[in-house]
């Protein structure tokens, strides 16, 4: 079977997120960058499931041309292919990027059995692109998951959901988002790094567009430092920590 | 959280190894009233102790360096966290081999047993998953390991906590320190201040930032040193605790892997230079993970994959070992690569414990709190000594400069005379121009461009043959060349001219000019107007802290002239001791003046030329400095001589250099005059007189009586250091200074003479090594070719039962030993015994 | 007019509904509109009288068979249809799965931006949000375009109030215009959560242990108190270097991140890169003999003491509160 699994590029964030001057990003100077952690189970789901199905899978990002960084990460995990669809600018909300993305596949001419995104990007949280992509390509879409099966051209997905899990089956081709949890994301290895580097990305290009969620400017929230709560010294702090777990709601019924 | 106290016997701001160490060592040896601060929380405070790799390889070439390590393995010993793993630096290439077999040799110098030389095959017995074809052999030393860093740190705070010595404050970050008349006064931090006289600043990478509140320079420069982590290993599933196998130094490549539980790590000198600025650290709130681990830049790293792949296939190559952490680990690094350690010249009382890495943080905590005790630290620091830089060395640029040419050479194949590419030319003499057009070679010496040789004598070679003793083999050619000992030869046969305006020029002037000299030196300064003294200087426990001569240039003024390398070091050691009162004052005349050595039997011919003024022995004897006309000039004449030659080192000030070459190139043609570079001052010539330099036979560990210089009597005036030097006088010595020939350079492959370049071990004809009565091993001081004697000359200190004229002995150099012969014991010269050739 | 799309749980009204609802009242007070709410399915009957408690005037509820299962798409399109028979100014869900999940489709269908987990709305042309990044490490202010403007209410950035009730009260069934194609995606069961172990990411308790823990054997009451609590055990990269746990049991950067309501954390220094994985953790509970130790400004509780006796006493405490 044939994945395409959808990434995007976001700062590994400190103990305390600072701004630029314009108050438009985050400070990155002294940050990292990777893919949030949904994504990451994603591309591991993907590698996964060519380890079991056979087939090819391919990563995808729409972001700076820096974020090759991330398409390589992905590879030396076990991604096949790599697309880079390079767009800066602030005009990538959920719809654009969707729209963007649906086009590629659609140019690509590639019938993906399976796309796979994180449920929501680590830095804009829309919950947006796998739903939105879904629709232009008409193709069903279950998000949330955290279990996933593929078996008899069928997806089985299971989600949490308000009273326990859902699961739901859908056709392939279909769209399904992921969430952290669904799998335990290997580490890349040295010759995966190794290959990953001398892999091919495929590249397009793309103007920003006219973003209808348009960004003004980033605020901290105000801040509230941790104020531990000493509830006693020794065995003398017990009788407290039970309350505290009663509170909680994680004491044996 | 502690209250913070108002007052300190002393501030030790940062709680990282180096930190932590100095504490502990100040805590035991009485100090009470101390705080440590850190602006990170503990035990983990976020700087570079945090991510360190913690092992600790025992073999340096530098004995400074070797000795604060051995000391801080016993200490890391002591505090029950260190895990003996061995340790093994693999060779690809046959250099590589042949350094190996340097590191041998040094082993043995420096006392690291055991320690070997291993084939392939028994590096794979030891390493079973190396891929044994890569390499050409190892240097192996079983007493090599890993250590706890951060938990030796705790015990350390907890003995000084039990001790009642200290008060420690976490998170507390220091925001000021308080300066005045020169001299700290106290520490603002976020939480209060604190009055105090005394500051350690063990800052790691932020020193520079913490010594800058202060006004004092700290030059280091934060780098970055690539890690990464892969995991888990299958062949280490079932080994117990953090390691088993011997770590693996891959000084080829400039890497290093060791095992770490079921981990292997992987570490880097390798890729370019990443030099932050130290305002470019992020805070602590600001980094992802700590402040000293940056974002892993994977690029540079592939490289380094592909060695560690090739020399580790079982691991590195296993598809199911994944990356878990990689990271850009900020460390310190300096100019010249040595750690800075020690009170600052600039601010009283702000001492700095910087660029120090784990496997030397207790040894230098220990150093550091012996030397703010009392002034003498048993392991002599000098090569580390804060003091040590000149302004030049301070600047952003040339901190840069050194510090990337430096960062490639960590695991590098280092020449002892290597010299830096970056950032030369800074300081020339009024001679340079005319020294570039005779084609001299140029070393560099803090700073200064000193000419090494000529190229302009290269037609010596033919008028002296053999007798230049030519060097076949390819290492000791290197840096060198047999123009050196023609130009000696010369020098013996005619006269030589020899820039020396390296010098550092410090006169102290003043009603107690003549109290404070005499406080300072072991000789009588109370001679006459217009003589000249050459003297040690001790420190309190009776070690050689300088050599060098003092003029008497007035009643109340002495000129002080000192090697260039030292003269930053000296003079800090003077200013310290000057009176408060200023009495007695100190002024750096090392840019006013330069200096032209003229030496060699024509010497007085030459000058005599040149000038109206007598320089007849009677009329201007030895030992003595006058002012005399030569030309239009006023010189400063002063007739001593490290080269064992009649002659005079001539002062006029740097304008008028230029015209003193021309006038003496001009008188000194009919009788053949030569110039001579620095190959033949500091070396040769030196070694024939059997005259001892500081930082190869002077140091703070031998005294004065085993260096062979404690003269007949010692003057009654008080100085420092002279209880020490009295009780020294009373005993036997423990080490006696020799000078040794070399009976047979020829190596066993019989093709090639091989000549010592220092620091080789001093061995009996079979092997045996040599240790005195206090633990210390024989080993080369200074080594060089002797042409008038005809010989290869080695300095080495010996037990003495070994220190008689004619004893056989040894000398093993890149693995092969040669057979020596004690030619002279104490300061007898080989050449020229009686001297006098010095006062004809 | 402003609806919003309210959810429930067998016939209670979300707490996420609610805190919609009140920021949709305030929204349609000051742009002088009626307040709609929108609920879907049969299920959903008894969760209607209730609403107008929050100020809402009328309750359109759409009603199809199809709809007793939860299908995200056709409740979509029931906001869709809703959208093109009501005309409203704006339509607000709860920022849950649920409820970005159905406005993402609404999005999508109609073409229309959306606002996820807005905090505050300032109605005019275009709305000014502000709305949560970072899981709410950053807030982010924007202009919410769109002839409609469709947004989600962070849950608990505003407390649910009651407010005064609407003039006029109606319930307004109607059946939306669904296609078959509208539940391809469609709940196909319900599973109870599984009994047995829980993976670490997973799990609601997670009980790690440090050095302080002692020994590999000093991890036994701590797998007492995890399995109390049907909770598991982590530990920290010094556990695993000392080879007293297994990898898969390591909480970190380099090893499993962990989310749970509560992460008991014995005898853990708290280095940063421990801390790393343990960010998610909703509180944290510390057992540590150092008050200064580096965790405890992670920590929402401390308990200062030799994990080896607190822990044991904990357990027993447990056992007695749950009358074992």
């Amino acid at each position: 079977m044939d994945v395409l699994v959808c990434v995007k590029r976001v700062p590994v964030t400190g103990g305390r997120i600072s701004l630029t001057d314009d108050e438009q990003d985050i400070d990155t100077r002294y940050l990292g960058f990777t893919v949030s952690p949904h994504e990451e189970c994603a591309v591991e789901e993907a590698v996964r499931l060519v380890e079991a199905h056979g087939g090819s899978s391919t990563v995808l990002t729409l972001g700076p041309a820096v974020a090759e960084e991330q398409l390589r990460d992905a590879m030396s995990m076990g991604a096949n292919r790599a697309v880079l669809i390079e767009a800066e600018g602030p005009g990538w909300d959920g719809g654009a990027t969707a729209a963007a993305i649906a086009r590629a596949i659609g140019d690509a001419g590639v019938e993906y059995d399976l796309l796979l995104f994180g449920n929501e990007s680590a830095d804009a949280g829309g919950y947006q692109v796998g739903i939105r992509v879904a629709h232009l390509l008409d193709l069903p879409c279950v998000t949330g998951v955290k279990h996933l099966e593929i078996r008899d051209g069928k997806a089985v997905a299971r989600r949490e959901g308000p009273g326990g899990f859902e699961i739901y089956e859908v056709p392939l081709p279909a769209v399904i988002t992921v969430k952290e949890g669904i799998n335990l994301p290997r580490y890349p290895s040295i010759p995966g790094r190794l290959r990953a580097k001398k892999a091919p990305v495929e590249r397009l290009h793309l103007d920003a567009p006219q973003p209808g969620l348009e960004k003004i400017r980033l605020r901290l929230p105000q801040g509230r430092d941790k104020q531990v709560e000493i509830l006693g010294d020794g065995a003398a702090g017990v009788e407290r920590a039970v309350e505290v777990l009663r509170q909680i709601g994680v004491m044996p019924p | 959280m502690n209250a913070l106290p108002d007052r300190a016997s002393v501030v030790v701001i940062g709680a990282g190894i180096v930190g932590n160490s100095v504490a502990y060592h100040l805590a035991r040896l009485g100090w009470r009233d101390i705080v440590q601060l850190d602006k990170g929380p503990l035990p983990n405070p976020g700087g570079s102790t945090g991510h360190a790799s913690n092992f600790i390889f025992l073999v340096d070439h530098s004995k400074e360096m070797t000795e604060i390590t051995l000391d801080s393995v016993r200490q890391y010993k002591e505090l029950g966290v260190f895990t003996e793993s061995g340790g093994i630096e693999v060779a690809r290439t046959p250099e590589r081999m042949e350094e190996l077999k340097r590191r041998m040799a040094s082993a043995k110098s420096w006392g690291i047993e055991p320690a070997e030389l291993l084939t392939p095959s028994e590096v794979k017995e030891l390493v079973p998953f190396i891929d044994e074809t890569v390499i050409l052999g190892g240097f192996s030393c079983p007493g090599i390991g890993v250590v706890d860093s951060l938990r030796a740190g705790t015990l350390m705070r907890e003995e000084a906590e039990r001790l009642g010595a200290i008060t420690i404050n976490a998170k507390t970050e220091v925001l000021g320190i308080d300066v005045e008349d020169g001299r700290v006064r106290g520490v603002r931090t976020d939480a209060g201040d604190i009055r105090t006289d005394v500051i350690a600043v063990c800052c790691g990478v932020w020193s520079p930032r913490i010594g800058r509140m202060a006004g004092a320079t700290i030059p280091l420069t934060p780098a970055v040193h690539q890690m990464i982590d892969v995991g888990p290993v299958p062949l280490f599933e079932k080994t117990v605790g953090e390691i088993e196998y011997p770590i693996v130094r891959d000084v080829d490549t400039n890497m290093y892997e060791r095992q770490h539980g079921s981990e292997f790590e992987i570490g880097s000198y390798a890729h370019r230079p990443i030099l932050i600025e130290p305002d470019g650290i992020p805070s602590i709130e600001q980094a992802a993970q700590s402040p000293t681990e940056l974002p892993f830049t994977k690029d540079d790293f592939d490289p380094q994959m592909e060695a560690a792949l090739e020399l580790f296939p079982d691991i590195v190559g296993d598809e199911r070992v994944g990356v878990k952490y990689a990271v850009n680990g900020l460390i310190s690094l300096t100019p010249d690569g040595m750690p800075i350690v020690g009170e600052t010249p600039e601010v009283r009382g702000l001492w700095s414990v910087a660029a120090i890495w784990v496997k030397e943080g207790p040894g230098f905590g220990r150093t550091v709190a012996e030397w703010m005790t009392d002034g003498c630290p048993e392991i002599d620091p000098h090569a580390s000594d804060a003091a040590r830089f000149y302004d030049h060395q301070r600047t952003k640029r040339h901190i840069l400069a050194r510090s990337a040419e430096g960062y490639n050479k960590t695991y590098g194949i280092v020449h002892p005379m290597e010299q830096w590419e970056s950032n030369r030319d800074v300081r020339l003499s009024p001679f340079n121009g005319r020294e570039r057009d005779l084609g001299a070679v140029f070393y560099e010496t803090a700073g200064w461009e000193r000419p090494f040789w000529y190229g302009s004598n290269e037609g010596l070679l033919d008028e002296y043959g053999d007798r230049v003793m030519p060097r076949e083999a390819e290492w000791e050619a290197r840096w060198w060349s047999p123009i050196i000992n023609a130009e000696h030869l010369a020098m013996r046969d005619r006269v030589a001219m020899v820039d020396l305006s390296a010098f550092a020029i410090l006169d102290i002037a003043g009603p107690a000019a003549l109290d404070f000299t005499q406080r300072m030196a072991v000789k009588q300064m109370d001679v006459p107007v217009g003589r000249v003294v050459y003297t040690p200087l001790l420190n309190p426990a009776g070690g050689v802290k300088a050599d060098l001569t003092i003029m008497r240039l007035s009643d109340e003024r002495f000129r002080v002239v000192t090697g260039g390398f030292s003269g930053m070091a000296d003079r800090k050691w003077f200013v310290s001791h000057l009176p408060e009162d200023g009495s007695a004052q100190l002024d750096d005349q090392t840019s006013a003046w330069c200096t032209l050595g003229l030496w060699g039997p024509k010497a007085r011919d030459v000058l005599g030329a040149a000038t109206g003024d007598d320089v007849s022995n009677e009329g201007f004897p030895f030992a003595t400095c006058r002012w005399i006309e030569v030309d239009t000039l006023n010189v400063l004449a002063s007739r001593i001589s490290y080269v064992g030659e009649l002659g005079w080192e001539l002062y006029v000030p740097m304008e008028q250099g230029g015209r003193l070459w021309d006038v003496l190139w001009e008188a000194g043609r009919p009788h053949g005059v030569v110039p001579v570079g620095i190959g033949v001052y500091a070396t040769t010539a030196r070694l024939e007189k059997c005259y001892r330099a500081h930082g190869n036979e002077l140091e703070l560990e031998f005294d004065l009586v085993e260096a062979g210089m404690a003269g007949p009597a010692v003057k009654d005036e008080d100085f420092i250091g002279r209880d020490a030097y009295l009780k020294q006088r009373a005993e036997e010595p423990a080490a006696v200074l020799c000078t040794l020939t070399v009976d047979d350079p020829t190596s066993a492959s019989g093709v090639k003479q091989r000549y010592m370049l220092g620091r080789e071990p001093i061995l009996t004809r079979n092997g045996e090594p040599l240790v005195d009565a206090k633990g210390r091993r024989s080993y080369v001081t200074s080594a060089g070719s002797g042409p008038s004697v005809g010989k290869h000359i080695l300095m080495a200190y010996l037990p003495p039962d070994r220190a008689k004229a004619g004893e056989e002995l040894a000398v093993e150099y890149f693995g092969e030993r040669y057979p020596v012969t004690v030619a002279a014991v104490g300061s007898t010269p080989l050449f020229d015994p009686s001297n006098e050739r010095l006062k004809r | 007019m402003i609806v919003g799309l309210v959810e429930h749980d067998g016939g209670v009204v979300s707490e996420p509904s609610l805190q919609m609802l009140t920021l949709g009242r305030r929204l349609a007070e000051r742009l002088g509109e009626p307040l709609a709410a929108l609920v879907i399915g049969s299920e959903a009957r008894p969760v209607v009288d209730g609403l107008a408690a929050y100020g809402v005037e009328t309750v359109h509820h759409a009603v199809d068979d199809r709809l007793d299962r939860y299908a995200p798409d056709a409740w979509a399109a029931c906001v869709v249809d809703l959208m093109g028979t009501a005309g409203p100014t704006a339509v607000l869900a709860a920022g849950t799965d649920r409820g970005n999940e159905v406005m993402a489709h609404v999005g999508a269908r109609t073409g229309l931006p959306v606002g996820a987990n807005c905090t505050e709305v300032q109605p005019g042309d275009p709305f000014l949000v502000t709305r949560l990044r970072w899981g709410g490490s950053l807030l982010e202010d924007a202009r919410l375009h769109g002839e409609v403007k469709l947004l989600t209410v962070a849950p608990h950035s505003i407390q649910a109030e009651e407010g005064p009730a609407a003039g006029g009260w109606s319930v307004e069934e109607f059946s939306p215009a669904l296609q078959d194609t509208d539940f391809r995606v469609q709940v196909a069961r319900q599973e109870g959560r599984p009994a047995g172990k829980v993976s670490l990411p997973e799990a609601r308790v997670v009980v790690g242990g440090g050095r302080g823990v002692g020994s590999p054997e000093g991890f036994g009451p701590l797998e007492e108190l995890a399995e109390l609590l049907g909770g598991v055990v982590g530990c920290s990269r010094v556990v695993t270097s000392l080879g007293w746990r297994p990898h898969t049991d390591q909480v970190g950067q380099t090893g499993v991140r962990i989310a749970p309501d509560i992460y008991i954390a014995c005898g853990i220094s708290g280095a940063i890169q421990h801390m790393v994985g343990a960010k998610g953790a909703k509180r944290i509970l510390v057992i540590n003999t150092d008050r200064q130790a580096p965790i405890l400004t992670h920590a929402d509780y401390a308990i200062i003491g030799d994990v080896q006796q607190v822990v044991p006493a904990l357990v027993s405490a447990i056992r007695e509160g749950k009358g074992l």
